[in-house]
């Protein structure tokens, strides 16, 4: 990739007069199929990869090690006590699967809004909502206690004759969260198929031409299979969208739903989404930066569609923000002491730190995005990621911790502190996130090279006579744009 | 893959395109004479296909509709035969079923069920999985997934005819007519 042709590479001057242009470098289909496929088929496996995947694999080990620990001898390996009985275990929950939520976003509510800067980055951000909802589904799965009979959380005919409690938001949860993890898989798999086929085109070796082949399911690029793969592709996305809302929603059940000051609190399911579609941007800005970088998809994913990330960053982040002073004026405003004193003791008690490590990364840093210079410098933006990702941890940890650690009765006031093996299952969490990640960016399309077809210009059958294709800018119609008259 | 087979039956003549548009005024022109068995095949779904090919609407979002009545009703009977019937649950006195408490897993399984109904729903309609396709087998279609649009009319259509749809293929404008042979095992 020759550099200064890249660093030339701007579309984000907001120029009302022209449609801003998704695809940059001058490519067309061709182009779009060799670069997208060619990192899968033909590169050569980089070093960095192989390096990579033997670290986050050595995580994932650790990880495991720690969970066969915390089977063979019980959660007090953990730094629970009474009254903390929820501590990082559900926080890491709660923020792996606020991060996939900013996949189903991208995937299912920006196709609904029509927004065709999407196309870029939905199989990506898709690939990360399953990576991390599996990642997220460890978690309450290892903290039930008694881990051998955890099936009990599924209505499951069993020698007891027993049944769930379907009026517990614990089992909500189940449901949500299966319910999330299937259909995002469901989705993306849909949304890969025209893609498979394509590897499946251009393999080389038998191997590969068999498995892509396998998975393509025999996809012949027919329009009347599009008709009804394009109407699949909507419902999915029309299904998905509440879906998303939903899974966040349940998982805020787990604390509205209870009596803690702190947890019961109307507030949670909106502002919980917001969180989740705030930390999940993070988390793809986090791996979309490098990754583009890494293999020259700088045309594909370009600073325009970085720049409307942050764009939903900056305001994801001022709801939660809004979210946070909601709570504190409530807290004062309902006039229940044990309310009050949670909120206080939150930003004033022995878990300040945390309070306000959570306040500066979620509410100050993102509003640094309405400066335009900062929304598209990539350095920059990257850290501020890395800020919103450790602000979206803290705030579970927050809201969980400090609510439990100081409950009713002052006599049973506990400091709740991580152990070792708290961390290292945490840490290793993100080894077998990382470790997905790599996989998947090695073996499979990484960018929906069918859907980015259709948002370039030359894929319009009518260019030339109706309106040109672009975002919203190409509302204009394209002989007010270019000063002649209309065809 | 091995050289196109050559050796079976005429299965079908395929003319190919560059560009989406003359592609499309090329399937314009095969629905005007009146052909029904033929397919156009591009890497991406071009814009108004459907009309300029005459495709009806399908039926997929019945077969979905079909899947959420089949979960939403799923969801609740089962919440009601094991809480309220099978193992009943007295909790602080509240209804053995109370549909507040009860609608998340509804939720959740209506719209479960409508989405692998969508999912499978497309495989059935669309014929998939199938892996053995003439059309798969020839060389010269691999680029229909990459960058070229192909108009395939096949040899069980009742207006076809080879010498008279082979001319009639030529006039649109492709590259070249080919022919597409059925695969024979050896």
């Amino acid at each position: 990739m020759m550099k200064p042709q890249v660093e030339a590479w701007d579309n984000t001057k907001d120029d009302p007069t022209k449609p801003v242009e998704l695809i940059l470098g001058g490519n067309d289909f061709t182009s779009i199929t060799e670069k997208v496929s060619d990192i899968v088929l033909e590169r050569k496996t980089p070093r960095a990869w192989y390096i990579a995947i033997t670290a986050t694999a050595g995580l994932t080990g650790i990880m495991f090690l720690m969970i066969a620990y915390l089977f063979m001898r019980g959660v007090g390996v953990w730094g629970l006590n009474n009254p903390v009985g929820w501590a990082w275990d559900i926080t890491n929950f709660v923020f792996w699967v606020g991060i996939g939520h900013a996949g189903t976003l991208i995937s299912a509510i920006l196709f609904l809004l029509r927004q065709k800067w999407r196309t870029s980055i939905n199989r990506f951000a898709e690939a990360m909502t399953i990576f991390a909802v599996i990642c997220a589904g460890i978690f309450p799965g290892i903290h039930v206690g008694r881990v051998w009979v955890v099936y009990w959380l599924f209505p499951l005919p069993n020698n007891q004759a027993m049944w769930p409690n379907f009026r517990s938001p614990l089992l909500w949860d189940v449901f949500a969260v299966g319910t999330y993890m299937t259909v995002s898989l469901l989705f993306w798999y849909t949304g890969m198929i025209p893609d498979l086929a394509t590897l499946r085109d251009r393999a080389k070796g038998r191997v590969k031409q068999a498995v892509y082949g396998a998975l393509a399911l025999g996809w012949r690029s027919s329009h009347r299979h599009w008709h009804r793969y394009e109407k699949a592709y909507l419902l999915l996305a029309g299904l998905a969208t509440p879906l998303v809302l939903s899974v966040h929603s349940v998982v805020s059940f787990d604390f509205a739903t209870s009596q803690i000051p702190g947890w019961h609190t109307a507030i949670f399911p909106p502002y919980f989404v917001a969180g989740a579609v705030f930390s999940g941007f993070a988390m793809v800005g986090t791996i979309l930066i490098p990754a583009r970088k890494w293999f020259g998809l700088e045309a594909i994913i370009t600073k325009h569609h970085l720049e409307n990330m942050n764009k939903i960053i900056l305001a994801t982040g001022s709801i939660v923000g809004f979210a946070y002073a909601t709570e504190f004026f409530i807290a004062w405003y309902g006039g229940n002491p044990n309310e009050s004193f949670a909120f206080i003791n939150r930003a004033f008690g022995p878990y300040a730190w945390a309070y306000w490590t959570m306040v500066t990364c979620n509410v100050v840093t993102p509003q640094l995005f309405w400066s335009k210079k900062i929304r598209t410098n990539l350095t920059v933006m990257w850290i501020m990621y890395i800020f919103v990702n450790i602000g979206m941890w803290f705030e579970r940890f927050v809201i969980i911790v400090s609510s439990l650690s100081r409950d009713f009765l002052p006599s049973s006031w506990a400091y709740y502190r991580p152990t070792p093996v708290d961390i290292m299952t945490f840490v290793g969490s993100f080894g077998l996130f990382f470790t997905l990640v790599l996989l998947f960016i090695r073996f499979l399309p990484m960018i929906a090279m069918a859907e980015v077809k259709t948002v370039m210009p030359i894929a319009d059958a009518h260019s030339g006579e109706r309106r040109s294709v672009g975002d919203y800018h190409g509302d204009i119609p394209s002989h007010i744009r270019d000063g002649g008259s209309p065809k | 893959m091995s050289a196109t087979p050559r050796n079976g039956a005429l299965h079908a003549l395929m003319t190919d395109f560059e560009s989406p548009s003359q592609f499309m005024q090329a399937c314009v022109k095969v629905r005007d004479a009146g052909y029904r068995h033929w397919d156009a095949h591009s890497p991406f779904p071009v814009h108004g296909m459907d009309d300029a090919m005459g495709i009806r609407g399908t039926r997929l979002p019945w077969i979905v509709l079909v899947g959420g009545i089949t979960g939403f009703s799923a969801a609740l009977l089962m919440q009601w035969w094991m809480n309220a019937v099978d193992y009943p649950y007295v909790i602080s006195g509240k209804p053995l079923l109370g549909l507040p408490a009860n609608f998340p897993v509804i939720f959740e399984l209506t719209v479960l069920f409508s989405a692998f109904a969508c999912f499978f729903g497309m495989w059935g309609l669309n014929g998939m999985p199938r892996w053995h396709h003439p059309l798969l087998a020839n060389d010269r279609f691999r680029r229909a997934s990459q960058d070229r649009f192909y108009v395939v009319i096949e040899a069980r259509d009742p207006k076809f005819d080879s010498e008279r749809t082979r001319a009639f293929l030529a006039s649109l404008g492709g590259a070249v007519v080919e022919e597409v042979r059925e695969i024979v095992e050896a």
